[in-house]
């Protein structure tokens, strides 16, 4: 019976031993002879072992969507919107404005007439969206027509704008070609967080400026007399300001205009800041674009890139009919509310277009690819950005497996020293664990960070433990006078209930952290966890069956290595 | 054989007094320190950016200029209150750290600065490979402030969750006044563990609070084992006084909380030797830890144990004799055995309630 339970746990171990080493050195292919050298198991090691980017470098970047601007500028489009449409009916508009912040979008419209409310509600309602009442309640206070954004809507809005940012992020991170690529929604619900990890990026400033570019491209008629009189621009805002006679028209709008130097030549002073009048609403707006590259401009210096887009359908077409209504007139190309570059329309365009804006090569570039990918629906700001080189995180994995080392010496004397024979028992359940724990780690595809050595180190110390308590427990029945083998017996069954209340309540509090915890405490958490879990083979199952196997080879055992 | 200990028979509990006032000795030390600290103008604990938000950038040079000469490079920059820290691993890296500015990128801002000692290796490129280059920085922890305090309340929901998983777990497998002696004595370490980082404000990142759980961790295993063995013993020797019985556990337990926590004690030492400055704080939390973690479960998770299962006896007790017949639901035990527990001589402990768990 004995030998046959034997036979059946050496076997388990074998197999279990077996899988575990070639998870963690076997390679993922046809075996050559170089992967049983050294350098080829330590590069097997290295590549089936997922590691974290504090180990083997790269950015982490949390980013958080601004929804509150996204929720602003609706309020501000609705407002505008909402107002043109009444005074298109025929209605008298006294006053009225957009209210934001605070949680609180608010439209408000101020009436002429109280007792038409009604009538001015509908007409808006046809042509402007604050008719839906899921999104829009509507409310009257004496001549004020109140639309109040609901809490609810908020907050779908805001999840459908951090969706959409998700998804133009996606695309750009693909443009960039960033390779295996971490990025998904990140904390609490209404956290509008997004995270994103790139492995081996660890100088990310140019994807970062790229992944919150503003792409809010715009073409816009600029206001003032028509070729060959030069467009017309003001040196300041006041006196732009003045030229429409003091206060700003609902469908007029000054933007600034900046000429660029020629980027090449260093020592040029930049123009200053000018100011034109231009229409609103624009006449096509950069949702409309299709394509957008970068090209070097025509006749220009090595250093002065345009970008060429061209438009989808719907925009071609209206583009087409204002630039064939519109031949000699000053045509801006507005991108992040700044005119970028102003040219009179020579004859009717369709579907394409040129921003020259004497753009460096990079620049131009950067630029395309984010118009490329679509505009973010509100900014989007960084909240938290971790980079590691990939010398730092050497450095860390040097330091890590040098204090693992150390750490594992230093027990495994110890455990030779003080107990003799039984502390093979406890070295080889030791060694069986590292091995079970990094293939544990495979299995679960967890990833190895810093501190994940750390809390490896710290299972060196758990797993040691069981083998103390148990080899405690074992010397102390002998003292009390039992034989060797129900003292190994007694021992066993005595010190594990021990043992599975202290990993019991260790893997409970671990759980915890991984699944609240952040960053580096899950890490940790990962390898606790699958080491305390591997430990319960090791150094109990293991264990006893290396002294179950010494006691089987005599009759009558007259004393035990403790 | 070859032991450590042998026989020990130490009256722990009659210490208890000591014991006690020593860790209280400790707790108010650490928050005098913290709260002289905060009233002076300081700050109570020294808490690193993933908390307080800010930038620290991690640069290596070719020749690393003196620290003096960063500072004056920083400042030269407008960037006021850098803290610029040696790494004790290697001399040609220096860690630099820059508060929180809104609107402003800390790493550019530091890179604005260190042009002076030299170019930057380009992207991509590590030091040794860019001959023009002077340094490259090869770290960045960057946190916000909406991530900060993002990160500290997780950080403290987090660990509360971790003690009070313990706590349910401990009143499951044994009485829930076990339970709460383990969490307090696991409390106790925490906060003395805080106090040391006060006192010499070693700075609090999110791995000291991973370390600070891991201490949690084995604090309780420590007085788990120990309890593990009141509650064997208590089946085993009935007339005994738990007073004696769970100084009879700490006695037989003690040459393996020796050999362990030595052991463990040597690993975190290791960590600390060598495990490299990135972990450096974690392995000191640990290091200060595993000392009071050990300390706490003999010399404060025993007694207050010790203490309370006498008073919910002592009140037990009370409630049978007050009644004639036995109590039907009594405060804690079930009705059966509370009459014999009256009974029972003063050192009388309930033994049923011992074997159920």
């Amino acid at each position: 019976m004995k030998k046959k339970s034997l036979l059946h746990r050496t076997i388990i171990i074998v197999l279990v031993t077996l899988a575990g080493l070639y998870l963690v050195i076997g390679p993922r292919r046809r075996p050559t002879l170089k992967d049983f050298t050294w350098s080829g198991i330590k590069a097997t090691l290295a590549s089936n072992i997922h590691l974290g980017l504090d180990l083997q470098g790269g950015s982490h970047l949390v980013m958080r969507v601004k929804v509150e601007d996204y929720l602003k500028r609706l309020t501000e489009e609705a407002f505008s919107a909402a107002q043109n449409a009444a005074k298109d009916a025929g209605f008298e508009i006294k006053g009225g404005r957009p209210e934001t912040g605070n949680n609180n979008y608010r439209v408000i419209l101020e009436v002429a007439d109280p007792s038409k409310i009604n009538d001015i509600k509908s007409a808006i309602e046809q042509k402007v969206e604050l008719g839906d009442t899921s999104v829009w309640s509507f409310s009257t206070s004496g001549a004020q027509m109140i639309w109040t954004m609901t809490g609810t809507a908020q907050r779908s809005l805001s999840a459908d704008a951090t969706k959409q940012a998700l998804d133009i992020i996606d695309r750009r991170i693909n443009a960039l070609g960033i390779t295996e690529p971490t990025l998904q929604s990140h904390g609490a619900q209404n956290a509008y967080q997004i995270l994103l990890q790139m492995p081996g990026v660890s100088d990310p400033e140019r994807v970062k400026d790229i992944l919150k570019g503003q792409s809010r491209l715009e073409m816009v008629h600029v206001i003032g007399p028509q070729n060959p009189a030069p467009a017309t621009t003001y040196p300041t805002r006041e006196a732009a300001l003045e030229s429409v006679g003091g206060t700003l028209p609902p469908n007029r709008n000054i933007l600034p205009y900046i000429e660029r130097a020629d980027t090449t030549d260093k020592n040029q002073a930049q123009p200053p800041t000018q100011w034109v009048v231009v229409d609103v609403p624009a006449i096509i707006s950069g949702d409309e674009i299709r394509n957008a590259t970068a090209s070097n401009a025509q006749g220009g210096s090595v250093n002065d890139f345009a970008i060429n887009f061209s438009l989808k359908k719907g925009g071609a077409d209206k583009f087409g009919a204002w630039t064939g209504a519109n031949i000699n007139e000053y045509m801006g190309v507005v991108l992040n509310g700044e005119v970028r570059s102003i040219a009179f329309i020579r004859s009717q365009i369709f579907d394409s277009g040129q921003i020259s804006g004497r753009f460096t090569q990079a620049q131009a570039e950067d630029l395309a690819l984010i118009l490329r990918s679509g505009a973010l629906p509100a900014p989007i700001e960084y909240l938290e950005e971790r980079t590691v080189g990939p010398s730092l995180g050497a450095d860390s994995i040097r330091a890590g497996v040098r204090a693992s080392l150390v750490g594992l010496a230093l027990v495994v004397v110890f455990m030779l020293v003080y107990y003799r024979g039984s502390g093979v028992n406890a070295v080889v359940a030791l060694i069986l664990n590292m091995i079970l724990m990094l293939a544990g780690l495979i299995v679960f595809g967890a990833t190895l960070t810093l501190p994940g050595i750390a809390g490896m180190i710290l299972t060196i110390g758990m797993a040691v433990d069981s083998n103390v308590l148990i080899f405690e427990r074992i010397r102390e029945e002998i003292l009390s006078g039992k034989t060797i083998p129900s003292a190994v017996e007694q021992g066993f069954s005595r010190a594990f209930i021990t043992i599975i209340d202290t990993h019991v309540t260790t893997i409970v509090s671990s759980l915890f952290l991984f699944v609240f915890g952040t960053g580096p405490i899950r890490g940790f958490a990962v390898t606790l966890v699958i080491g305390l879990l591997v430990n319960l083979f090791s150094a109990v199952y293991v264990s006893k069956t290396i002294f179950i196997w010494l006691l089987s080879r005599k009759e009558r055992v007259e004393s035990l290595s403790i | 054989m070859f032991q450590i200990l042998q026989q020990v028979n130490v009256d722990w509990l009659g210490n208890r007094i000591w014991f006690i006032g020593i860790s209280v000795l400790l707790m108010l030390v650490g928050l005098g320190s913290a709260v002289f600290r905060q009233a002076t103008g300081g700050q109570a604990f020294n808490l690193g950016v993933d908390f307080k938000g800010g930038t620290v950038v991690t640069a290596r040079f070719k020749q690393k200029p003196s620290d003096e000469e960063i500072r004056s490079a920083l400042g030269a920059k407008g960037i006021r209150d850098a803290v610029v820290q040696p790494v004790t691993d290697r001399t040609d890296t220096v860690l630099i750290k820059v508060p929180l500015e809104e609107g402003k990128d800390g790493r550019a801002q530091v890179r604005e600065a260190l042009n002076q000692f030299g170019t930057e290796a380009a992207p991509g490129v590590e030091l040794e490979a860019d001959q023009n280059a002077g340094y490259k920085i090869i770290g960045t922890d960057a946190v916000g402030a909406i991530a900060g305090a993002q990160l500290r309340n997780k950080a403290i929901a987090v660990t509360l969750l971790a003690l009070v998983g313990i706590l349910v777990y401990i009143a499951f497998r044994f009485e829930w006044t076990y339970g709460a002696a383990a969490v307090i004595a696991v409390f106790h370490d925490v906060l003395v563990t805080l106090g040391f980082f006060s006192i010499f404000q070693i700075e609090i990142s999110l791995n000291v609070i991973a370390a600070l759980l891991t201490l949690v961790g084995f604090s309780v295993n420590d007085t788990i084992v120990v309890f593990d063995r009141v509650r064997e013993n208590r089946k085993l020797h009935r007339r005994d006084s738990l007073y004696k019985i769970t100084n009879d556990a700490i006695n037989q337990t003690l040459s393996r909380t020796v050999i362990t926590n030595g052991l463990v004690f040597l690993s975190v030492l290791a960590l600390v030797l060598f495990g490299g400055d990135v972990l450096r704080a974690f392995s000191l939390a640990l290091f200060i830890g595993v000392i009071f973690g050990t300390y706490s479960s003999i010399a404060i998770a025993s007694p207050i144990m010790v203490w309370w299962e006498q008073r919910v006896e002592a009140a037990n007790r009370q409630a049978a004799l007050s009644y004639s017949q036995p109590v039907r639901g009594g405060v804690r035990t079930p009705a059966k055995t509370s009459g014999r527990d009256a009974m029972a001589p003063s050192t009388g402990n309930r033994s049923t309630r011992a074997g159920r768990a």
